[in-house]
């Protein structure tokens, strides 16, 4: 690329962040955007203790979270248990989305990250959340993190690749701003914002710089892509707060599970919650609520 | 009416900041001797919704036998009271205030959004509690003026300050010189803005409620006559005046030869000098964060930054400024409307490129759209005169020196936000740009512990810190 590096300085970015998530949403507002916020849910379970099991509940809870609600858009787990999501999910539009490439933390060989990647779509994942080796990003290696990139993509073939940056490891929004620019070049779906296995995942301002850099890769390349928040957004006042960030950063369009998604697990439960309230005029208890 | 084109279905609901707890009187006297008095003649003038140009209230218009009455109740409350009280117990008093004010936040909040057309997410993020932070601050200099300048010799006050304030953010310009002069042990009278004289007729109450002694702050209505008659006033001390240059040239003439000490800041345009290597996402904030702004943009980024800054106007949300999803309100006056309409209209005309967001404004009340200018010839008045907003108006530099040329030829200069990734480009840019505050990737930030004002046209003495103190006070 002759692009220069895209500059990024902190105040701005985390003021107008700041501004954005405080947006006053409301009324009918509040009731459309829980729906979209449920309606683009990864619904996750990344835990050492996952069975079958737990994922058939998963399923079952994504495809109807609760009656009126749209189903989530994608469950998402580890690759062994990607043959119980998608007989959890059949018939159903929700996708199912395998971490891959060493998830968490990306350390292992490209042939190795590879196998496990193909392995995932041979069980029939849709989409494929892969990580990038900070290792390589933070020692200068730009163009290996690229290599890699470009190389789980074309594993992916017509899957859905999206790219978690971990950016709670990267040290500096422009490096973040780095990172995103180098998915984008190796051909990612969607950028990622973390693994949610670390202390910090996603905050505003992370988010803004990834709605910038989906934007800008946009308005030069001509090539669209999405974005995922993931990690840390446990609330529905916060989900409501991203939706209107990535609404006045990207625009509407936007604001649809193919070019939006939130990564979460406890998320659905206080969106159901809310929901009900909405629906009924009170809050009710947490035990009403069908969990998986 | 909102500027973003949301999907049919996340299409922010009304946030309307609640009004109706407001207790808006149908007609304001004027504060004198801590009391509410109606003016010696039956005149008024009618505080304006500058949203939909409707009455809220009227006013007192304050004659000169008015501003008498509060001079010599404010000299009285001076000789009397404020004078013999020990400053310990003047700090706690200007301390209470602070508190009454962060208290009742929310409600002067709206005050301002109503008669100012500030947009309510600006006024209760931001000129609420810097008002209030302003009287804190100040508080706590009251018992420590003796050790703030140079000896106790140096800290007796002035006596009698006359403070006339003027623009959308009455409440905080009158904060900014109430609070050093009571607690330099000054009294004060306050001449609101003409256009939003609301806040600040509140704030008198607020002090009255505060039992702050008769005569320590005195609050007269008007427009500029009264102002005059106070400039005029052979027993007021010390002016303390915010607003254009043209008034704060006026008001020295009128106080040449009559010892009265003067602090006057005065407009002007903030500058932005963004360099190629600029974040360029921050300085399209930190431009939009001021109303009117002059930018000198390093030409490989010329292009890159006005596409920035015209997609981010159509972002912007434009509408009744008691939501708190809004982003641009009204003008605070017809006067200030006409003016950028006509700054608008000088642009075109000299052949200056407009662009402006493709949605409309309210028809009803002082509204304007933002207007982005691109190919400034340095010669327009868009490049010369002081600038009122929403207003961006961009020239091109080649070099850093080009830049400092630029924006050190100007009449007036009061703030400049210097925007660049190389710190030693910010700290070069700094060192010689003339401005009364500098800012590095960021804009209208402001402390009442650091001074604020201009230099040459943007007047002089300054609001705030230890600096500000000086003015208040015999030294």
């Amino acid at each position: 690329m002759t692009r220069a590096p895209v500059r990024i300085d902190a105040v701005m970015l985390e003021a107008r962040a700041a501004t954005l998530v405080k947006r006053a949403i409301k009324a009918s507002a509040k009731r459309a955007g829980i729906d979209l916020a449920i309606a683009c849910l990864d619904l996750t379970t990344l835990e050492g203790k996952d069975t079958p099991d737990k994922v058939r509940g998963l399923c079952a809870r994504g495809r109807s979270p609760a009656p009126g609600a749209p189903s989530v858009a994608a469950i998402c787990v580890y690759p062994n248990l990607v043959p119980a999501a998608v007989r959890g999910v059949a018939g159903s539009s929700v996708r199912v989305a395998s971490v891959s490439t060493a998830f968490p933390s990306g350390l292992s060989s490209l042939d190795l990250k590879l196998r496990e990647t193909h392995e995932a779509l041979e069980s029939g994942a849709h989409e494929i959340d892969m990580v990038i080796d900070r290792g390589l990003f933070l020692s200068g290696r730009y163009d290996a993190v690229l290599a890699e990139i470009v190389a789980v993509k074309r594993a992916c073939g017509a899957a859905t690749l999206k790219v978690i940056l971990e950016a709670g490891e990267l040290g500096s929004y422009a490096a973040i701003r780095r990172a995103c620019d180098l998915a984008l070049a190796g051909g990612a779906d969607f950028l990622k914002t973390a693994t949610g296995k670390i202390g910090i995942s996603t905050t505003p301002p992370i988010a803004l710089v990834l709605c910038e850099a989906v934007r800008d890769h946009t308005r030069v390349f001509g090539r669209t892509a999405g974005l995922k928040l993931a990690g840390g957004i446990r609330t529905t006042k916060a989900a409501l707060g991203y939706l209107a960030l990535v609404n006045e950063t990207l625009g509407p369009a936007w604001l649809v599970p193919g070019r939006f998604r939130i990564g979460a697990s406890s998320l659905l439960d206080d969106l159901l919650m809310q929901r009900a309230s909405g629906v009924s005029g009170s809050y009710s208890a947490a035990s009403y609520i069908a969990t998986a | 009416m909102s500027g973003v084109a949301t999907g049919a279905d996340f299409t922010y609901a009304p946030a309307l900041e609640p009004v109706a707890a407001i207790a808006l009187r149908d007609r304001y006297g004027l504060f004198i001797g801590g009391q509410w008095v109606p003016p010696g003649e039956e005149r008024t003038v009618p505080a304006i919704n500058p949203a939909t140009d409707e009455v809220l209230a009227l006013v007192s218009q304050a004659s000169a036998a008015d501003v008498d009455r509060a001079v010599r109740a404010a000299r009285r409350g001076y000789e009397k009271y404020w004078r013999k009280l020990r400053p310990p117990e003047r700090a706690k008093y200007v301390y209470r205030i602070a508190r009454v004010l962060g208290e009742r936040a929310r409600e002067f909040a709206v005050l301002e959004t109503l008669n100012g057309g500030r947009p309510i997410a600006a006024t209760r993020e931001f000129d609420v509690p810097q008002a209030t932070a302003h009287f804190f601050y100040h508080a706590g200099w009251a018992d420590k003026l003796a050790w703030a300048l140079t000896g106790p010799e140096r800290s007796r006050p002035l006596g009698v300050v006359g403070a006339i304030v003027g623009g959308d953010r009455s409440l905080l310009a009158a904060a900014r010189k109430i609070a050093p002069a009571l607690a330099c042990g000054n009294t004060v009278i306050l001449k609101p803005a003409e256009t939003a004289p609301l806040a600040a007729l509140a704030l008198a109450h607020l002090c009255a409620e505060a039992d702050l002694p008769p005569g320590v702050i005195n609050v007269v209505t008007g427009d500029a006559e009264t102002g005059s008659a106070l400039v005029e006033h052979p027993d007021v001390d010390m002016i303390a005046f915010t607003g254009s240059a043209e008034t704060g040239k006026m008001i020295r003439r009128a106080a040449a030869g009559t010892g009265k000490r003067l602090s006057l800041a005065l407009g002007g345009t903030p500058a932005a000098i963004v360099y190629e290597d600029a974040p360029l996402d921050a300085a399209v904030e930190g431009i939009l964060a001021s109303a009117a702004v002059r930018v000198l943009v390093q030409e490989p980024v010329c292009t890159e930054l006005a596409d920035r800054l015209r997609a981010r106007f159509d972002l912007l949300r434009v509408g009744d400024p008691l939501d708190r999803n809004t982003d641009l309100g009204p003008l605070p006056s017809r006067a200030a409307r006409d003016r950028v309409a006509e700054l608008v209209a000088s642009g075109i005309d000299e052949g200056a490129t407009l662009a402006q967001p493709d949605w409309t404004v309210p028809e009803r009340g002082f509204w304007c759209p933002p207007s982005l200018f691109t190919n400034v010839a340095p010669t327009y008045r868009l490049a010369r005169e002081e600038l009122t907003g929403p207003l961006v108006a961009v020239l091109t530099f080649r070099t850093a020196e080009e830049a400092l040329e630029r924006a050190n030829g100007l009449p007036s200069a009061h703030t400049v936000s210097v925007w660049t990734t190389s710190g030693a480009l910010a700290l070069f840019t700094a060192a010689r740009v003339a401005a009364g505050t500098v800012w590095c990737n960021t804009s209208e930030r402001y402390d009442p512990s650091a001074p604020f004002g201009g230099v040459k046209e943007s007047g002089w003495a300054r609001d705030g810190g230890l600096a500000g103190l000086r003015a208040y006070l015999e030294t």
